[in-house]
């Protein structure tokens, strides 16, 4: 397990190397613009000069390598020189990843929206497994009962209707018929005592509800069907033949053999917590790292969307592992050598 | 004929103090303003969008301001200098302006001309990408006579020297912060970009960037009294239709910027009875333009390309079709359908300032069905058995594009019905605004190209003289491969008594004389068939109705332009 | 272990036991899935949807593109079963036009991606050397940013497939390929993870000891054995591609604006969301309905194919 692990690790450089290369290449094929956004007033001349400034101007072999440069080695460095406040070299001409709508370098974006979205979508996201753990299992367990028939049917439902439905209608009931919740998130408070406390409830309530019951609606179904394929295996015979309590058998043998699709789905949902909810955070308006992208694509601002997607996609390769490893845990007879 | 120029424009230097004796400064505590497109940065030189320029309109001024009628109002300067006044040259090639005394930086350093020379040099930086450039335009210095007397040199006549420091666009930045900042480092400055020290009402007290900004009263601005609010939040984010909401119906913001959503979904959110929705005319035209040159793929390199002639449209090149496709059009569906008090019907390429109007070609304001089929009729399209006309062989059969955006698809929608009428068959195609409106010269959707057969966009001017715009549609403006598809003229319009009047223009000084060479312009442009005007937009936003002191949306210039006065109505 | 005291005793058991009892498997598939009340009804309903779509436009012959701007933001009436939008047009018209391109999407962007996802799936569990080249690529594909990814697709194959095949039928294979071939990689994960769980299984290890080839091993013995978890991927897969769909055609990637689809009307709805709720009451409805059918199809089916429930 461990040699497998270190191996995939080793292997993981190679694989990022050419994601990141190819990322690149299809925002710089992508056709949008840096300029759009520009009012039209401004002339061609003055775009092309904007656009020169950016570095556009160069080959697209040396803004890559430049890009790289960057986030591989300045950007660590200068990580590491903040936490541990030294100097490492010259860092003063050290060039890092610059946004080209704020100028700014994207990793601080980043770090600026990271703790809105680790609250708002992490938290829908324990909430989701929350809820869909226990239909999952009950639904299962009680095949065609009321409590499954209906736990299907919400969570079918909720899985039809889009985020940017469910989003305007909570709006609309809590926010203007009622009156109990703001429809806008306010990103500048801060949480000192107990009335912000609450203010801060109250705003992320919402949100993290929507966000909620659509990933529930998908994680409960993969759980109930998973949990149904394994009460039918020949072990849960044996063990209740055995004389084991039900409880046991289905929360300590059944749960954990039906977790490998659930696994897969958890291992891929939590790297898009980090990704955030665009659709959600644009209807909430909060500041996350969704609404950073989902900008940064409609501005053209490649660095952002470079920066923001590779760390994504480091994400996923680790999650992906962490999820191959657990495949192991939950079943040892897999085997990867 | 030199002295009455430049006088109609600088009317209005007095007016818009006259609102408070009510507050002392900071009493109304924060006002909140929800602008659904987010700031990404505070120096308007560097920014992406006008939602930048906005957004630093708070903490910087130019040296003069236009009102929300774009009457000239003096911010820094103390009047507007004009040939009258003495402030400027008669031969047109100089501007003095004089600066008011004792303002000073947020920072409590005093405001000197220094600062206008210097920030002059910095948008000037061959490196800096500023996007203000065009203000600058044949401006050979700008020097500190003394401290508070700036005089700017032009390299020909210009009849309209207020290019530069007048409206947000080109307003005045702090030599001491931005001195480190120039050319190729100015990117690289985010401290001061995000920071910025200006003369204005408000300074930046948290930025967040595309997200938030949250700003404090400047306790150095120049009038003791003002401004109402100690605090300004200003959010952005989302999309027009839940901003609207914020204001109308759950009264969470006091005001929202730009709503062009369609107008019955503000007129039932205005029922809630918590604010109200303003709109204001600028020069704003939602026009269609014609493809005059053969826009066949299979052209190659000469696709939509003119060739000096010898590439026409197989349909589009005939007059009557044009006449035709704009007599079907009912405009005063299209801006009841997509725009209500936000829309007016026009005719017209160049609507605003009113001595810039024409009336000549109001024949466009009633559809005329039958008089469009008859000039059909009359140049040889015939209906096949499909219901669409075709002469030789080509059938009336169209593309029409336009960019992304539930109004314009509604537009293009009654639009494609009403063509239908006459005979013409449309299908439609949508491109996303990043693309359609980009440069980039590998997308074959970009507006520029026109790879189609009719498109739809709005355009406008800043300011209130339309030289540079009418310029626009001359034989050299017409993209193409050779000028990589740079230029405005999206038609390919060339006639040379057009270019010619063109040139004319550019000399004449007098403004009536410049108002009837634009409206003639204007006219050939319209009689040609080249553009299609559809509607005169305006801008559009929702206040609060506790918020009084001129808040008002401002086409010429950024809305908050007066925040200053802004205050809390009882 | 539990696990380890029935390895010798079952491994052949069930499957033989079906060999022995029907001669064709299918016809016992059909037999157990007509017995199952909520996939007939799943069936039921999404035949019912299907025909009202193909049939409906043919009784209700409203031209769903006829702008009737006088009536325009009505509520439900004799004429308009559904209302009109905010231009006039008909919304029952819309729904019944809209669905037929919808139902196409989800349907084929979901075989599409099923597919896909199975082969890479199934190919990457069960062949080891595969597994390290198909996975990474499964995780470059869930790495790429789909909007930048659209434009691209979109700006080099429109023009193309739109002289080739028309405006509509262009862009429909333009968009059931880009939601297929970006949705597949959730399935191929789950299928591999079920299928390197499954190798190791008694019954595999059985057939594999007895010179079984690889290919009817995986026909017979894996494949079977992951059709739950596919058939939950292909029931999420229709309502997500529908879902997909009315977000492209939101951001101007979609089909042309007078081509309705039930994910647009929805979409195009909900700001009108006060004026008039019928907007978004009726798309909605027949999005979920048909989600919910399929879903009961696929749970129907699912039962039906499970050889260890067949068998009782």
């Amino acid at each position: 397990m461990l040699r497998y692990a270190v191996r995939r690790l080793l292997f993981a450089i190679p694989t990022l190397l050419v994601i990141s290369f190819i990322i690149f290449a299809l925002l710089d094929l992508a056709p949008s613009d840096p300029t759009a956004q520009l009012p039209l007033t401004i002339p061609e001349e003055v775009r092309e000069m904007i656009k020169k400034s950016l570095g556009l101007g160069q080959p697209f072999h040396i803004r890559y390598l430049k890009w790289l440069e960057q986030f591989m080695v300045n950007e660590p460095l200068n990580l590491i020189e903040q936490y541990w406040n030294i100097q490492i070299g010259d860092s003063e001409s050290r060039l890092r990843v610059r946004s080209w709508s704020t100028r700014a370098p994207v990793v601080d974006l980043i770090a600026d929206r990271l703790p809105q979205t680790l609250s708002v979508v992490g938290i829908s996201y324990i909430v989701a497994i929350l809820i869909a753990v226990p239909i999952g299992v009950v639904s299962a367990y009680k095949q065609y009962s009321i409590f499954d028939q209906l736990g299907t049917f919400i969570s079918m439902v909720g899985f039809s209707v889009p985020t940017f439905f469910t989003g305007t209608v909570l709006i609309v009931i809590f926010s203007v018929m009622l009156g109990w919740l703001p429809s806008i998130y306010d990103t500048t408070l801060e949480v000192t005592d107990v009335d912000s406390f609450i203010a801060q409830f109250k705003q992320m309530i919402m949100p993290v509800m929507v966000l909620g019951l659509f990933n529930a609606a998908q994680l409960s179904r993969f759980m109930r069907s998973s949990m149904l394929d394994n009460l039918n295996q020949e072990y849960v015979r044996t063990a209740r033949s055995k004389g084991l309590s039900e409880p046991v058998v289905i929360l300590v043998h059944v749960l954990r053999n039906s977790m490998i699709p659930v696994v897969t789905v958890i291992a891929l949902g939590l790297p898009s917590t980090f990704a955030g909810a665009i659709i959600t955070e644009q209807i909430f308006r909060i500041n996350g790292v969704g609404q950073l992208l989902i900008g940064a694509i409609e501005g053209a601002d490649i660095p952002t969307v470079q920066t923001v997607t590779f760390i994504f996609a480091i994400l996923i390769v680790l999650f992906n592992l962490v999820a191959d490893l657990l495949y192991g845990i939950l079943d040892p007879r897999i085997r990867y050598d | 004929m030199l002295k009455t120029r430049t006088l109609i424009l600088a009317t209005a230097a007095v007016a818009m103090f006259a609102s408070a004796a009510h507050a002392a400064r900071g009493t109304d505590g924060q006002l909140k303003i929800l602008y659904w497109q987010a700031p990404s940065i505070l120096n308007p030189f560097l920014s992406g969008g006008t939602k930048d320029i906005h957004a630093s309109s708070l903490i910087i001024e130019p040296l003069a301001h236009y009102d929300s009628d774009g009457n000239m109002v003096p911010a820094l300067a103390v009047e507007i200098p004009t040939v009258a006044n003495g402030g400027v040259t008669k031969d047109l090639k100089s501007i003095t302006w004089k600066l008011k005394k004792g303002v000073l930086w947020s920072d409590g350093s005093a405001f000197t001309a220094k600062d206008v020379e210097f920030t002059a040099a910095y948008c000037l930086h061959p490196e800096g990408g500023c996007n203000a450039a065009e203000r600058f335009q044949d401006v050979t210095s700008v020097e500190a006579i003394d401290d508070h007397t700036v005089k700017i040199s032009f390299k020909v006549p210009k009849p309209f020297p207020y290019g530069p420091f007048v409206g947000s666009e080109a307003p005045i930045i702090q030599k001491a912060q931005f001195e480190n900042c120039m050319g190729a480092k100015a990117p690289s400055c985010t401290e001061q970009n995000f920071g910025t020290i200006g003369t204005g009402p408000f300074t930046v007290a948290e930025f967040k960037p595309n997200d938030v900004v949250l700003y404090k009263m400047n306790e150095n601005y120049r009038d003791p009294a003002k401004p109402a609010f100690d605090s300004v939040l200003l959010k952005g984010g989302g999309d027009a239709v839940s901003a609207a909401r914020a204001v109308l119906e759950t009264g969470e913001f006091d005001y929202a910027w730009n709503l062009q959503v369609e107008p019955e979904i503000l007129s039932t959110m205005a029922k809630a009875g918590k604010g109200e929705v303003l709109s204001s005319f600028g020069t704003s035209v939602e026009r269609l333009m014609v493809q005059l040159t053969n826009p066949d793929p299979a052209l190659g390199d000469k696709r939509a390309t003119y060739q000096g002639g010898k590439n026409p449209h197989p349909f589009m090149s005939d007059k009557a079709v044009r006449r035709a496709l704009s007599m079907a059009i009912d405009r005063a569906i299209l801006v009841d359908a997509g725009y209500g008090p936000a829309g007016r019907v026009t005719c017209n390429v160049l609507p605003a300032p009113a001595i810039y109007a024409s009336t000549a070609n109001d024949w466009c304001k009633t559809q005329d069905i039958a008089g469009a089929n008859k000039l059909l009729d009359d140049a040889g399209w015939k209906r096949g058995s499909d219901g669409v006309r075709e002469k030789g062989g080509v059938q009336l059969s169209l593309l029409f594009q336009t960019s992304t955006n539930s109004v314009r698809q509604g537009t293009q929608a009654l639009i494609k019905q009403m063509w239908a009428e006459i005979g013409v068959e449309t299908e439609l195609k949508n491109i996303s605004a990043s693309v359609f409106f980009g440069g980039d010269q590998s997308s074959p959707d970009t507006f520029q190209k026109n790879f189609a057969d009719i498109e739809m966009y709005t355009n406008n001017f800043n300011g209130t003289d339309p030289e540079n715009y009418m310029l626009r549609w001359t034989c050299d403006k017409m993209p193409s491969l050779e000028t990589q598809w740079i230029g405005q003229n999206m038609p390919r319009y060339c006639d040379p008594e057009y270019d010619k009047l063109a040139a004319y223009l550019a000399e004449t000084a007098s403004i009536e004389e410049r108002a009837i060479i634009a409206k003639k312009m204007n006219d050939m442009l319209i009689e040609y068939g080249a553009i299609i005007p559809l509607i005169h937009r305006g801008g559009v936003a929702a206040r609060a109705n506790s918020l009084g002191g001129g808040a008002y949306p401002n086409v010429w210039d950024a809305t908050p332009w007066n925040i200053q006065n802004w205050h809390r109505t009882k | 272990m539990t696990e380890s005291v029935q390895s010798q005793t079952l491994p052949i058991e069930p499957e033989t036991a079906v060999e022995f009892k029907h001669r064709s498997p299918w016809l016992d598939v059909w037999h157990q899935f007509r017995s199952h009340k909520g996939a007939m009804a799943g069936v039921s309903v999404f035949t019912l949807i299907v025909l009202a779509v193909l049939l409906g436009p043919y009784i209700h012959d409203i031209d769903p593109q006829y702008l009737d701007y006088k009536s325009k933001n009505q509520g439900m009436s004799a004429v308009h079963p559904m209302g009109t939008d905010n231009l006039g047009r008909d919304m029952f018209a819309q729904v019944l036009a809209g669905g037929r391109t919808s139902l196409a999407v989800g349907v084929t962007a979901m075989a599409l991606s099923l597919t896909l996802g199975t082969l890479v799936g199934v190919m990457a569990g069960f062949f080891t050397r595969l597994d390290g080249v198909l996975m990474r690529l499964t995780d470059l594909f869930l790495a790429l940013p789909i909007l930048p990814l659209l434009l691209v697709i979109i700006m080099l194959f429109r023009d193309a497939l739109r002289s080739v095949f028309g405006p509509e039928i262009g862009i429909f294979m333009l968009i059931v390929f880009v939601i297929g071939i970006t949705s597949w990689m959730q399935t191929a994960r789950i299928v591999r993870g079920e299928v390197l769980a499954l190798k190791e299984r008694e019954l595999v290890l059985a057939a594999r000891s007895i010179g079984t080839r690889p290919h009817r091993l995986i026909f017979r013995h894996i494949f079977p054995n992951v059709l739950s978890p596919i058939m939950v991927s292909a029931t999420l897969g229709v309502a997500a591609a529908i879902i997909t769909e009315s977000a492209l055609s939101f951001l101007g990637l979609g089909f042309p604006s007078d081509f309705p689809t039930w994910g647009r009307l929805l979409f195009d709805g909900v700001p009108f969301l006060n004026i008039n709720p019928a907007r978004v009451i009726w798309p909605g409805l027949a999005i979920s309905l048909t989600v919910l059918s399929v879903n009961y199809i696929g749970d129907g089916l699912r039962d039906a194919m499970d050889p260890r429930i067949r068998g009782r």
